[in-house]
């Protein structure tokens, strides 16, 4: 997505971003960055609270009519209900890393066998 | 540009390593770039059309084809879908959910902006993008995709919000 906004950018066309993966967005290197520290999912807001979801569009909205120059990141005033959220994307304890092991070994078994299957 | 009041959830890093416990050996690259470009507002917001542009997918999947490749689609801001097809994303299951679709894509949100004043209003469509793995594909094919399409409903700006 920052790959795009970097595209349509360039073309004329003022863009922003509005979204949670800070580090991903950064390091892309967008126009303007409405960064929202919230689980992956829901970049606007908690689901259906509107108030919240308004008045995030509205700063994404002020960041487009107020920026100066690129690479602005503006950060939300919200924090989401739960803490622990933090620490369960992509969390891996053994049995996670068990269980990811045997998915890839499948995974690059099946497409060895297709190889072969097309090389026959 | 503000500083993170707390440490943001280093996302590239827990891919790595989620992906290297599948046993890859080459990890991705994302994306860098020193700078990014810059094009201000041509017009006062109020008088300015906003294209509004997903990563979700069609609610039916009707823009993944049968390789499972997904492509640029469309939908009508004036009857917006109660739901959108998410699952095929990365975003955290554990945590949340994507059953309000105002929660990641905002048609309803921005109307009621554009009642207020605040915008002239949406563009006919909103903008579905592949995440694609391939940059090549969306720096080749998706993005002058979108871009030609939000430029023939007369977008003056856009507002892109990934899950």
């Amino acid at each position: 997505m920052s790959l795009v906004a970097r595209h349509l950018e360039a073309n004329g066309i003022p863009t922003v971003i509005i979204g949670s993966a800070r580090d991903i967005v950064e390091y892309c290197g967008v126009p303007r960055f409405v960064f929202m520290d919230f689980p992956l999912g829901n970049p606007l807001g908690e689901p259906w609270k509107r108030d919240m979801q308004r008045e995030v569009a509205g700063l994404a909205l002020d960041t487009l009519e107020t920026a100066d120059q690129s690479m602005q990141t503006i950060e939300t005033r919200f924090v989401w209900p739960d803490p622990d959220w933090r620490g369960r994307y992509n969390h891996l304890d053994d049995a996670t890393r068990a269980r990811l092991k045997a998915e890839g070994d499948e995974r690059r078994e099946r497409q060895a066998s297709a190889k072969t299957l097309k090389q026959s | 540009m503000t500083e993170p009041s707390t440490p943001p959830v280093p996302y590239m890093e827990r891919t790595r390593n989620y992906y290297r416990a599948m046993g890859y050996a080459k990890d991705y690259i994302w994306a860098h770039y020193e700078d990014a470009p810059f094009t201000p507002l041509a017009k006062p917001l109020a008088e300015s059309r906003i294209a509004l542009i997903t990563t979700a997918s069609q609610k039916d999947r009707a823009n993944i084809d049968a390789k499972g490749v997904k492509h640029v689609w469309a939908g009508p801001t004036a009857t917006p879908p109660d739901a959108l097809y998410t699952m095929n994303l990365a975003w955290d299951k554990e945590s949340t959910h994507t059953d309000d679709r105002e929660s990641f894509l905002p048609i309803e949100t921005m109307q009621a902006l554009a009642t207020d004043g605040r915008i002239a209003g949406l563009t006919d469509h909103f903008f579905g993008v592949p995440t694609a793995y391939s940059q090549r594909q969306t720096i080749e094919e998706d993005a002058p995709d979108i871009l030609a399409r939000i430029q023939a409903e007369g977008a003056d700006a856009a507002v892109l919000s990934p899950l």
